[in-house]
């Protein structure tokens, strides 16, 4: 087979066979059970708590952890915005980069803090390093913030009735020093001995072999890496991303880097199966996601790996793929399997251009991130698939003649009207966003670097990506403008807190509810029945808000190729 | 009364049309989210062919506005109809029991004779052999044998009388023998039946909760397809395409749900008709509801589970008795004694007891505390009664209570049979056998509930042996021996205390707060207004194996909701694929690529879309009010049945149906 392929294939092995002992150890974790970490942490732990005198065996109802994390996002954001225009003043700055504008830093830190990294800034020219320390420590606890409120659905189905749920606190710092930290720092280690660079030297000159004297960008880069990709935040130290040499030098750290991102998401889902002690149910999950995965990448590594028919037609060899926008130590299949896995968790990190890609190779990004829930986020792609798991249990229920229950809790008005909203604001930000940049063809479509359909793929591309959270750009889009950093910012705030806001509570709400034992005209929802439904409803969710965006963009794009 | 009606009668179709029109008063659509949008892009087309008219050269012809303002207007029409006839089949249904009490002349006590309609609350009035009654009421004395099957259909007399929880009579039915004196229950208007009569036709009808659930799903998916074709405008305008208001406006209403929008009303009202005609009064849609969701059924086990009553089998004298002296003793504590059990004691003997020559018998009623029953004459005290009566009996009087007689009552127990131990002058005599028949065909409904996942509980005074024999032999999975009313309660209260919901039926007053606390109670018709009261149900025809069809019914009534909110997203795929091309073709002819219907134009690629989504509303009608049938194959095999054919015949029956209007559409353009 391709060695290519083989590839793609064992970068997915590896996460899955990591994912599964991982997930154990996180519900562990989560779960207060002794682990080896213990005596490393736990000091370092009672210490944080010690000096923010937060007390975190207090047990907290939904509401008080919706007001811990709102809270918590709030302080960031005003000191994000103190580090971000005042780069100037601070220290390590060897390059003398500037200040960012208001709105520049209010996108910034904004994209930041939602764990999106939609970057209308260049790493090179437009950030301190004292910045990138700064966004590094953003990358940490947002990541962690995300997998905290998964917890909290964790804890709202593990005891029969209850409201207490635990502290977002302990949730959020162990997510931080017991699961980022530790992964953070074997990927670093990995990616410095592959010559990633790790320093706070400015800017190094080197002499090309066309003889031109070049200046070359680095800093604290395997430092910053580990993180973008562990927390699938994806904002990268340079422009270009991953797809900068010095970001990801070579195949190995290409497939680390991988695996780095692919695999919390991954073990998150198995964590919630030994959490609750349904493993069943974790694996319909894995399953669910793993079919709408395929479905998206396989097409995708297929199409970049025959390239475009149009250069072939030129005469043009075109046996490699097509590589436009991609990076010859990459190759084709792995840009191709990278474009999805990160469109779908939400990294949004990228190792080429995803502008460059096949017309439908674009739409199938774009249904990814529209569909946000295949695997997801750290922590947020589970938000995100259990609101789908609550509309199929209800029409299911249904469906065999009983009142809707999941985990043996009623699914009732107030939990439809909840999940009904969380499931029209993503469609509702990615389309009114699209739709007010097109209205206004001053501010939008005059940034394009692509007339036509392409061109309104690339609108369509910047705010699916910041409503999912996602941060990689389609580009060819100038958007250091204050119209892409405010109307983003926004969508990306909204994007960030409604999917979390309301899952929190549609669990609390069911936590709190009378647990109604399984019986045999019980809807198992452990099934591959059930999955199947929850397929359904996503695919018929996704496609029906979509269809008509999607053909005026990539498959109209499409049919005018051939 | 007959309980076949066929779907559309001439008469109620005529009332359901009349209906359609009076119900599009936005008022009453506002109740609707999906078709109140409907109905506003209804209007919306009306004011778009009065432009076109006027002059507007750009929205595309006359005739073409004009059809799909037409069509949407059907749509309206479909979907009120649809409501309509179930409404009208209820009521008509309501009407003809109804009817049977209306203008009976009353005889009040004091002579005066006044028309039924005028009979208040608390009004007494007397009946004699061949009057009907002209009002549900409870009788306050005498007894008489009342021909029930006016409301039931059941031809064999009953008796009713005072006291006890026989004393209930209902409007209509006919007193055959005997004179009774009623007193009137309810206020005129306010018997169950009219408030049932006033839910069906919609003036104190409420959303149920789970109605109220999916009516949020509907308007969640009606909003998201807003935000669709609203943020379609600028798209089209940056792809130079040029989307006339007809367009969007079919676009629109294809997508948001409304064939289950149009049907969801009338599947709820069909769910009480469903009742209704298996002669069940719900006094809420909620209770039909909740009927499908009960986890565990309290039966009775007497004339639910057994037939009737238990008929003696044997006499077992007790040792140094010779069995005439049994027999004869029993013979003469039965002589008095109506219970069916007492008749087929004397049955048994086969004595006739006059030939007994006993003088001044004086007999012992059976009392709660006494548990026995029995005769005195001269200075000989006969008794018979439940095993534990006797023995205090006897051992009150010092005598011992023979341990062969002890032995006998457990081997009989053991057996599914009741003992009844009779005893003369505080001496046991020996022991009858009482045995149990289990009505034939019930162990199948207990598996059929058993796959539907409810279990089962019998509910008897038998002591526990008996009571496990009896349980085993009909298949249930749990029993209540020795049961006293406040047991039932207690056993109810347990259950809902782990959260499952528990559905009984009763007729006694004694039953009545065990009804109230039940989730689904169905009170017998026969039964005490009490225990009417109590319940959320009345059933008419007194037949305690009903539960399970209630169950059913509950079932399909979510059923049918389920499947055809499915049924109608799913149809959504297809439509996408004859207006998006549709749409668009024009400006960008790449995009026939999507026509994959290869639908004739544009226009009748629209045409046939809207024509199809109108259509598919009368179509569903018969299904939506006979309800899907309920198979107890367990949850997820059931799921797997219903996805397979309603949503994945959701998905390919419009790419079928619109393919073949836009032919017939084609030959008009």
């Amino acid at each position: 087979m391709n060695t290519e392929i083989l590839g793609i294939i064992a970068m997915f092995v590896v996460t899955l066979l990591l994912g599964l002992p991982l997930g154990k150890y996180i519900a562990k974790v989560y779960g207060g059970e002794k682990t080896w970490m213990d005596p490393i942490w736990g000091p370092i732990e009672r210490f944080i708590y010690k000096i923010s005198g937060v007390d975190s065996s207090k047990e907290m109802t939904w509401k008080e952890h919706l007001t811990a994390l709102l809270t918590i996002n709030l302080v960031w954001f005003l000191l994000s915005m103190a580090v971000l225009m005042n780069m100037e003043a601070l220290p390590l700055n060897p390059d003398g980069n500037p200040n960012m504008s208001t709105d520049l830093a209010f996108n910034t830190s904004i994209s930041f803090l939602v764990n999106c990294n939609l970057q209308h800034y260049s790493g090179e020219t437009g950030i301190s390093y004292f910045g990138q320390m700064w966004l590094m420590f953003l990358q940490f606890v947002t990541a962690g913030i995300g997998m905290a409120a998964a917890v909290v659905i964790f804890r709202a189905f593990r005891d029969k009735t209850t409201t207490q749920l635990g502290n977002f606190y302990d949730f959020f710092l162990k997510s931080c020093t017991r699961i980022l930290l530790p992964i953070s720092i074997v990927v670093a280690s990995i990616l410095v001995f592959q010559g990633m660079p790790m320093t706070f030297e400015g800017k190094d000159t080197m002499i090309n072999m066309q003889g031109d004297t070049v200046e070359v960008s680095r800093g604290p880069v395997a430092a910053f890496v580990p993180i973008k990709h562990v927390g699938t935040n994806g904002g990268g130290f340079f422009g270009a991303n991953g797809a900068h040499p010095l970001e990801n030098p070579t195949y190995l750290t290409n497939m680390v880097e991988m695996v780095a991102q692919f695999i919390i998401p991954m073990a998150m889902i198995f964590a919630f199966g030994f959490f609750i002690k349904r493993r069943k149910f974790a694996w319909m999950m894995f399953g669910v996601m793993t079919v709408g995965f395929l479905i998206l990448v396989i097409p995708n590594v297929k199409m970049e790996m025959a390239g475009n028919p149009a250069i072939t037609e030129m005469g043009i060899d075109n046996s490699l793929g097509a590589m436009e926008g991609k990076e010859i130590r990459i190759g084709a299949a792995a840009s191709g399997f990278w474009s999805i896995v990160t469109t779908m968790i939400s990294t949004g990190s990228i190792n080429s251009m995803h502008d460059s890609y096949m017309p439908l190779s674009g739409m199938n990004e774009l249904i990814a991130m529209m569909v946000n829930a295949f695997y997801g986020g750290v922590g947020a792609g589970i938000l995100n698939f259990f609101i789908f798991v609550i509309l199929a249990v209800f029409i299911s229920g249904l469906m065999v003649g009983r009142t809707p229950e999941f985990m043996g809790k009623k699914i009732e008005a107030r939990e439809m009207k909840i999940a009904m909203m969380v499931a029209l604001a993503h469609p509702f930000l990615i389309l009114v966003g699209t739709a007010l940049a097109t209205a206004f063809p001053t501010q939008g479509a005059a940034t394009l670097n692509n007339p036509g359909f392409h061109g309104f793929s690339e609108i369509l591309y910047e705010y699916t990506s910041s409503a999912a959270n996602n941060g990689s750009g389609f580009e060819g889009l100038g958007d250091n403008t204050l119209w892409w950093n405010i109307s983003t910012g926004i969508i990306l705030l909204l994007g960030r807190f409604i999917p979390i806001i309301g899952p929190i509570a549609i669990a609390g709400l069911l936590a709190e509810k009378k647990f109604i034992p399984e019986g045999e005209g019980t809807l198992r929802t452990d099934t591959s029945t059930f999955g199947l439904m929850v397929f359904a409803v996503i695919a018929i969710i996704a496609a029906l808000a979509f269809f008509p965006a999607l053909a005026l963009g990539p498959i109209a794009e499409y049919f005018s190729m051939s | 009364m007959s309980n076949q009606q066929s779907l559309f009668q001439k008469e109620l179709m005529q009332q359901a049309l009349k209906q359609s029109f009076v119900k599009l008063n936005p008022k009453i659509m506002f109740r609707n989210p999906v078709m109140f949008t409907v109905e506003i892009g209804t209007f919306v087309m009306a004011i778009v062919c009065i432009w076109v008219l006027m002059g507007e050269t750009e929205q595309g012809s006359f005739g073409y506005n004009f059809t799909v303002f037409l069509i949407l207007f059907l749509t309206l029409l479909f979907a009120n109809f649809a409501e309509a006839i179930a409404e009208a089949r209820g009521k008509a249904q309501a009407d003809s029991l109804r009817k049977t009490r209306e203008e009976t002349p009353a005889k009040l006590k004091n002579g005066q004779t006044i028309s039924s309609a005028q009979l208040k609350k608390g009004d007494v009035f007397v009946c004699e052999a061949g009057d009907v009654i002209p009002s549900d009421g409870e009788i306050i004395e005498g007894l008489a044998t009342i021909d029930e099957s006016a409301i039931t259909g059941e031809s064999a007399p009953v008796i009713r009388e005072a006291g006890g929880d026989k004393s209930s009579v209902t409007g209509g039915t006919k007193v055959l023998s005997d004179r009774i004196i009623v007193e009137v229950t309810t206020q005129p208007g306010e018997s169950f039946l009219d408030k049932m009569i006033a839910l069906v036709e919609g003036a104190s009808r409420q959303k149920t909760p789970n109605e109220i659930a999916l009516t949020i799903l509907l308007a969640g998916f009606t909003l998201v397809f807003i935000i669709v074709t609203v943020t379609l405008k600028p798209f089209a305008d940056y792809a130079n395409v040029g989307i006339t208001i007809a367009s969007f406006i079919s676009l629109f209403v294809c997508l948001i749900p409304t064939t289950i929008g149009g049907l969801l009303s009338a599947i709820g009202i069909a769910g009480m008709d469903r009742a209704l005609r298996a002669n069940v009064i719900t006094k809420s849609g909620k209770a039909v509801e909740t009927a499908g969701d009960i986890d565990v059924l309290l039966l009775d086990k007497t004339g639910t589970i057994t037939i009737g009553n238990r008929k003696a089998t044997h006499f077992y004298a007790a040792p140094g008795v010779a069995d005439e002296v049994l027999v004869r003793a029993a013979v003469l504590s039965s002589m008095s004694d109506e219970t069916p059990e007492g008749k087929s004691i004397i049955e048994l003997a086969a004595v006739n007891p006059v030939t007994y020559g006993v003088s001044k018998p004086t007999f012992v009623k059976f009392t709660a505390e006494t548990r026995s029953s029995g005769v005195d004459f001269g200075n000989t005290r006969i008794r018979k009664g439940a095993t534990d009566a006797i023995r205090n009996v006897v051992a009150q009087a010092g005598n011992a209570f023979p341990a062969e007689v002890e032995e006998r009552v457990r081997a009989i127990s053991q057996n599914g049979g009741t003992p009844l131990v009779v005893s003369e002058n505080e001496r046991a005599l020996g022991v009858i056998e009482l045995q149990d028949v289990i009505k034939p065909g019930i162990q199948e409904r207990f598996e059929r509930l058993r796959k539907m996942g409810i279990k089962t509980v019998m509910v008897t005074g038998d002591n526990p042996l008996t009571a496990k024999y009896i349980a085993e032999k009909a298949g249930v999975d749990d029993f209540i021996a020795e049961a006293k009313p406040e047991d039932k309660m207690l056993y109810i209260r347990q259950e809902q205390a782990n959260g499952r919901l528990v559905a009984m039926m009763g007729d006694g007053t004694n039953d009545a707060p065990a009804l109230a606390q039940a989730d689904v109670g169905v009170a017998m018709n026969s039964g005490t207004q009490a225990a009417k009261e109590a319940g959320n149900m009345v059933d008419l025809d007194n037949d305690p194996t009903k539960l399970i069809e209630v169950v059913e019914i509950g079932k399909q009534l979510l059923m049918t909701r389920g499947t055809l909110t499915t049924f109608s997203i799913a149809n959504d795929v297809a439509k996408y694929f004859a207006i998006i091309p549709a749409l668009f073709i024009t400006a960008i002819p790449a995009l026939q690529g999507l026509n994959i219907m290869r639908l004739e134009s544009p226009q009748s690629a629209i045409l046939s879309a809207v024509i199809f989504n109108a259509i598919i509303i009368p179509f569903l009608i018969p299904l939506a009010l006979k309800g899907v049938a309920y198979k107890p194959i367990g949850a997820s095999a059931l799921l797997r049945c219903n996805l397979l054919v309603f949503g994945v015949g959701g998905v390919l029956i419009p790419f079928v149906g619109i393919k073949a209007i836009d032919m017939v559409v084609s030959l008009f353009l």
